[in-house]
């Protein structure tokens, strides 16, 4: 219990300075906001007003805790280029990203473990240097290319899906699944390469550790010992990767959003930083941090399940 | 089944895996590598066609006098992937210069002092580190704009922590060591130690961070100017042709398909010869 107080301790202090840093970098930018609001209109007074207006003519750390408040309490400021609020903008595109990236986490897992076992077993079998091999491969592919193959295969030669058109859950959700299938695979797919990788060199060398050797011993079969023993102790450094991969897959998803055409975050991010409707950009980064914060945080909690010796350190 | 278990048993020594197979995967990626090369470096000199002559054959497939066939303006597509990927290559190899040269020295000096700018340093490179490279170059795009040299310049600074870490962690491990201890009783300054005597001791560390780094480069590089945020139209990138071929992809697939296969080959490449040293080394 100590343990996870003090890590959402820690959670709670580095989601601020993340917020503060993301905060921060929009206010580099050079040129205000309100010149580029008013356009070819703006005079220093209309400038100056409109500045007033948004609060812009304070100090930036009384702006950032304005909002930090706000953005608590479901206040995320107005596009520039809407003049709508925020969170509605963001709200709307989140369940097509979080769909996309709970199905490739899922297809990750799903995959990856039975196939790193499998390999692990026959060590050094012509299957598993072919899934090293093919590994290799997987881990090589940009997500977009990846992307773009599964659009031309299922898409266009095997007519599966129609690349680009996008089917909204509240249309079909069993077409809605099948439509979103492809992209999360174009996710998930180097990240299954990898986690298999790791789990399998996980699991051979926790099978060559001594304690393994005392079950053999006492009369354990190969499978019962890496079942019973090795594999607890070989998950460990998995979930590192896993948490790692649940961060990568936001990433790569704002990309391959792009070749789906998802109506999801990432393509409201880019559409943002494009128009520089910086509120709009500013909540989603702020989001995709807090996510990959949280999502570190979940890990080490795990991991103290998994391995109590952590709770001691 | 029976015989099966019985292979499976754990008295029977390990088949240790061969120099020949760890060999196997250093010749797939030298080939490859050298073949990428090539390409690259035959198209600073020498493309077969000017890369942006156009002609009437347009969406021509793939053919003696255009061995890729032809883009949408008709242009040669095995001359506009030579340019594109050399201007990819070279972005990626900036990258991993300045990330390369700048995290190696900041490992050196943390690794070897300690210290609070140590601990604090590396508190900030595994902030950063746990960050999708992706993600965090998005924020800085946004803030200071797109364009060739922002991209290496942005992709160069974030690449430095995983650098310094790595470089730092061999750092430290070297320093208890006898011979600098040695060279310490010689009367050898600081300086002289950390780059005469310990750093060429993590260059075995060092070139498999170093292909590491280039690939994320080159994925990087790709997928911003695919998404129109990286390089900008007159300077060349396979991204961006990767985001013009999709258009096209059910009238000339070969387009998406070549332009994409010239990533994956020089992200493969590498990856295959870093890995086929791991092997070696673990034999």
């Amino acid at each position: 219990m100590k343990y996870i107080l003090r890590k959402t301790i820690t959670l709670i202090i580095t989601l601020f300075i993340v917020s503060l840093l993301a905060f921060l970098a929009f206010q580099v930018i050079p040129g205000s906001p309100a010149t580029s609001m008013l356009g070819t209109s703006a005079t220093p007074e209309k400038v100056e007003a409109l500045e007033h207006e948004l609060g812009l003519d304070r100090p930036v750390l009384v702006q950032y805790g304005d909002w930090v408040k706000n953005f608590i309490s479901g206040d995320w400021g107005t596009s520039y280029s809407y003049r709508t609020p925020v969170k509605a903008m963001v709200m709307e595109k989140l369940p097509a990203t979080g769909a996309l990236v709970v199905m490739a986490f899922v297809l990750t897992v799903v995959v990856s473990f039975p196939l790193g076992i499998l390999v692990s077993r026959r060590e050094g079998s012509v299957l598993d240097k072919l899934i090293l091999v093919v590994d290799q491969i997987c881990m090589s592919i940009p997500p977009v290319f990846v992307g773009i193959l599964l659009c031309f295969l299922f898409g266009i030669t095997l007519r599966v899906f129609t690349p680009g058109r996008f089917v909204p859950f509240a249309q079909s959700p069993g077409r809605f699944l099948a439509y979103m299938f492809f992209p999360a695979l174009a996710v998930a797919l180097g990240r299954i390469a990898v986690t298999v990788k790791m789990l399998r060199s996980s699991i051979l060398e926790e099978m060559n550790k001594d304690y393994i050797r005392t079950a053999f011993s006492r009369g354990r079969t190969r499978s019962e010992a890496m079942w019973k023993h090795a594999l607890r102790n070989a998950v460990i450094p998995v979930i590192a990767v896993l948490a790692v991969t649940a961060a990568e897959l936001v990433a790569s998803s704002i990309v391959v959003e792009q070749v789906f055409t998802v109506p999801g975050i990432g393509r409201l991010l880019l559409a943002s930083i494009g128009t520089r409707d910086f509120p709009v950009a500013q909540a989603i980064v702020v989001l995709l941090a807090a996510w990959v914060v949280i999502v570190n945080f979940v890990a080490d909690v795990i991991y103290q399940y998994v391995d109590p010796r952590i709770r001691i350190q | 089944m029976l015989l099966m278990l019985g292979a499976m048993r754990p008295d029977k020594p390990r088949k240790t895996v061969s120099r020949q197979k760890a060999n196997g995967f250093l010749i797939a990626g030298g080939i490859i590598t050298a073949l990428m090369a090539a390409l690259v470096a035959v198209g600073w000199f020498w493309t077969p066609y000017p890369t942006t002559a156009m002609s009437r054959d347009k969406f021509l497939s793939p053919c003696v006098s255009h061995l890729l066939g032809t883009d949408n303006l008709g242009r040669d597509l095995l001359s506009r992937i030579m340019e594109g990927a050399g201007s990819t290559f070279l972005i990626a190899l900036c990258v991993v210069l300045i990330g390369g040269i700048v995290g190696t020295v900041i490992g050196c000096l943390t690794g070897y002092f300690g210290g609070v700018a140590d601990a604090v340093l590396m508190r900030v490179c595994d902030a950063i580190t746990a960050f999708p490279s992706i993600l965090l170059a998005l924020v800085l795009i946004a803030v200071f704009g797109s364009g060739k040299y922002r991209i290496i310049l942005i992709l160069g600074i974030l690449f430095i922590p995983s650098f310094a870490r790595v470089v730092r962690g061999e750092v430290a491990k070297q320093r208890t060591q006898n011979y600098v201890a040695s060279a310490k009783l010689m009367g050898a300054s600081d300086f002289r130690i950390i780059f005469l005597h310990i750093l060429p001791n993590t260059f075995q560390v060092l070139f498999p961070i170093l292909t590491i780094g280039f690939n994320n480069a080159v994925l990087a590089e790709a997928s911003m100017s695919y998404l129109g945020i990286g390089v900008r139209p007159p300077d060349a990138s396979l991204g961006r042709m990767l985001s013009e071929s999709q258009t096209y992809l059910a009238r000339a697939p070969w387009y998406a398909l070549c332009t994409g296969l010239a990533i994956v080959l020089m992200i493969l490449g590498l990856s295959l010869i870093s890995e086929g040293i791991q092997q070696r080394r673990r034999a």
